[in-house]
């Protein structure tokens, strides 16, 4: 029988830029799917994806959104991609989120107007502890109980919704306010000042970017960051060389939980302007996607949450143009994880000569 | 004293288990093969839809839980096809099978938010559902929450005391090692991925069909992932499966009827029993590392690639 000359093998390293590709292969699978349900609907697919993904960036508003958006997404994201590397599987963002804006949003109603310029970086602090205790729960229970982080964090989501819903029909809710479920406004004083006129996004984002700069600083340049590493590339080597696992956990579930309580407390005191039952479009659970589509790479999750706030800002035009529900969303994040999965797989394929040796078999 | 409460308490549990019973239980075989679906709760809202959509349509519940089951098998496979035929890492996998059954649930499901649903009727057995006390505490349910028992016994039967059961936990173990034997690993872990995926549409039926006969979006409130908790409660065990879900059914209907007891404790408290209740049980299992390192398949999610001579 005829054989080709070639064949596919696997590449056991791929290299930086068949790694980088996936997350472009995947993007463009998307888009081809999105066009295709377009197509089948009657639509015309190109002109319904400039509608749904462009047009909202032709203002100053828009483009604000988009930045927005992107916000709460880096800080979650770049926290659980530290942890993700070392294998700590922190899946609550959400939770901490929540917990941030509580925590956060306490100190900014009950606190921080009593305490002058330094209420704001009281309330941001609080944010941060909240998220970080929150995550510290999954990390205390996985070393010393050995119980997955993955489904305690995931848990402790839905109880941290609860608290603050409770709150909201209740202790903090604002007696003037209709009975609304919400708090009263914050003070002006407390809101994060805007980076421009005539949109929405706030300081948060530099701070943001800053979190991505400290991440790779932490990655690249310290001891702790490699030893995190090595536990997630091989727990066996690290134990051998007497890093801690333990150490890796705590550092993983305590950093992104603190960055995903800075993104609720910096979305409850920036474009929301108060505490209500509903505070994030499940920006924590999109954060996986994002650190993973971002290659676990501080620059990656950067652009890959400018990716996924698109997904968010088209979603929402879709609503409006198309009369799409808002769950479209969580499909699109779906199917883009999956697209990205799949890519990795081809991308980490190459084309080998076939030995004469293999042949003859 | 009247018993007709404390039954309906019990009869209210065994209600609220089955669907743990079903979805915890197909989660248990994919495992004991070696694959961690986190994608239970997925799976488990596209079959709650697919039963109720179907249910509408044809107005039968045989069609329903037929959907159901076929919602639930399809996205397993998607499941399966990525995980087992390209390799890709199981925990990433199965959370994107969660987002995007949860989100096309929700798409899809949004004309049938206000219809009415069709509720599976409870079974009248000659004789024994007219027992007193025994009859309304045992006999009366409907045909579902009789098949999980049933299919537990035949989980347990088919895992310990058949061949079939033997190679599936043999893969689970070591893949390589039954590769080597010449059982077929991918076939077998296809097949109980499928599985999962089959029982976990069935729970979901049951979830819009009885639990709750209609459909909201999220209808199953993080049931998938208790389900996940569960089979770790079970060390991996059918009938502790069993008793788990009742512990957890017995935790809800508790939450249900604190208001009607009397008891002062906020709403909102009470829904979070069953979330922490999870993380306690998973603590008092884990807490013990020689009864999880023996009971836990010891290749689970890991990716099996056989390795091929002379390449």
């Amino acid at each position: 029988m005829f054989e080709l000359p070639l064949r596919i093998v696997r590449n056991p390293a791929p290299s930086v830029a068949a790694r980088g590709a996936a997350p472009l292969l995947a993007g463009v699978a998307l888009l081809l799917t999105l066009a295709a349900g377009f197509a089948t609907f009657g639509q015309a697919p190109l002109r319904s994806l400039s509608a749904i993904f462009l047009e909202p960036l032709s203002t100053i508003f828009g483009l604000g959104e988009w930045l927005l958006k992107a916000t709460p997404l880096m800080f979650c994201a770049l926290g659980l991609a530290l942890g993700f590397r070392a294998n700590v599987w922190n899946i609550g963002a959400e939770g901490q989120l929540t917990m941030g804006a509580i925590a956060g949003g306490g100190v900014a109603l009950y606190i921080a107007p009593a305490l002058g310029i330094f209420g704001m970086p009281a309330m941001l602090l609080a944010g941060m502890a909240g998220g970080a205790c929150w995550a510290a729960l999954p990390a205390l229970l996985r070393t010393r109980f050995h119980t997955s982080e993955i489904l305690t964090s995931l848990m402790l989501v839905y109880v941290a919704q609860l608290l603050l819903a409770w709150l909201m029909h209740g202790q903090w809710q604002d007696p003037q306010g209709f009975n609304f479920p919400q708090s009263r406004a914050f003070d002006d004083a407390l809101i994060l000042p805007l980076i421009a006129a005539g949109q929405r996004a706030t300081i948060a984002l530099y701070g943001a970017l800053a979190f991505a700069i400290a991440a790779w600083v932490f990655i690249r340049r310290t001891h702790r960051g490699y030893a995190m590493l090595v536990c997630g590339l091989s727990p066996a080597a690290a134990r051998y060389a007497g890093l801690s696992e333990e150490r890796s956990v705590w550092w993983g579930m305590l950093i992104s939980g603190a960055a995903a309580g800075l993104a609720g407390i910096t979305e409850v005191a920036g474009p929301i302007g108060r505490l209500q039952t509903s505070i994030s479009p499940g920006y924590g659970f999109a954060a996986i996607i994002v650190a993973f589509v971002g290659r676990l790479h501080p620059v990656g999750v950067v652009l890959a949450s400018l990716l996924m706030s698109l997904l968010y800002l088209g979603g929402e035009s879709a609503q409006v143009e198309l009369g799409l529900p808002a769950a479209v969303t969580s499909v699109l994040q779906g199917l883009l994880l999956f697209y990205l999965l799949a890519a990795d797989h081809f991308m980490g394929l190459r084309l080998a000569r076939r030995s004469v040796a293999a042949r003859a078999t | 004293m009247s018993l007709d409460y404390p039954i309906a308490l019990c009869t209210a549990t065994a209600v609220a288990a089955t669907p743990l019973v079903f979805a915890g239980l197909g989660e248990l075989v994919a495992e004991r093969a070696g694959v961690l679906n986190l994608g239970v709760e997925g799976m488990m809202l596209g079959g709650a839809l697919a039963a109720f959509a179907a249910a509408v349509a044809s107005n039968s519940l045989l069609v329903a839980f037929l959907a159901a089951a076929a919602a639930g098998l399809v996205l397993a496979l998607v499941f399966a096809f990525l995980s087992l035929r390209l390799g890709t890492n199981q925990v990433a996998t199965g959370l994107a099978l969660t987002l995007f059954g949860s989100g096309l649930s929700a798409c899809l499901g949004r004309g049938y938010a206000a219809l009415p649903g069709k509720a599976l009727p409870a079974l009248h057995l000659p004789l024994l559902s007219d027992l007193p006390i025994l009859g309304p505490l045992l006999f009366r349910f409907d045909a579902a929450v009789y098949c999980a028992v049933l299919l537990v016994a035949a989980v347990s039967w088919l895992l310990f005391r058949t061949q079939l059961g033997l190679m599936l936990r043999a893969v689970g173990e070591s893949p390589h090692v039954a590769d080597e034997l010449g059982h077929p690993v991918d076939a077998l872990r296809w097949g109980a991925v499928a599985f999962g995926g089959t029982m976990a549409g069935i729970g979901g039926a049951y979830l819009s069909t009885a639990v709750t006969p209609m459909w909201v979006e999220g209808i199953s409130a993080g049931r998938g992932w208790i389900a996940l908790a569960l089979v770790v409660f079970a060390i991996w065990r059918p009938w502790r499966v069993l008793f788990g879900a009742w512990l957890f059914g017995g935790m809800t209907v508790l939450q249900l009827h604190a208001q009607a007891l009397g008891l002062a404790v906020p709403g909102e408290f009470l829904s979070m029993l069953p979330y922490l209740a999870t993380i306690l049980v998973l603590v008092l299992i884990c807490r013990d590392p020689h009864l999880l390192r023996l009971n836990q398949p010891a290749a689970l999610g890991r990716a099996f690639r056989r390795e091929r001579w002379g390449s």
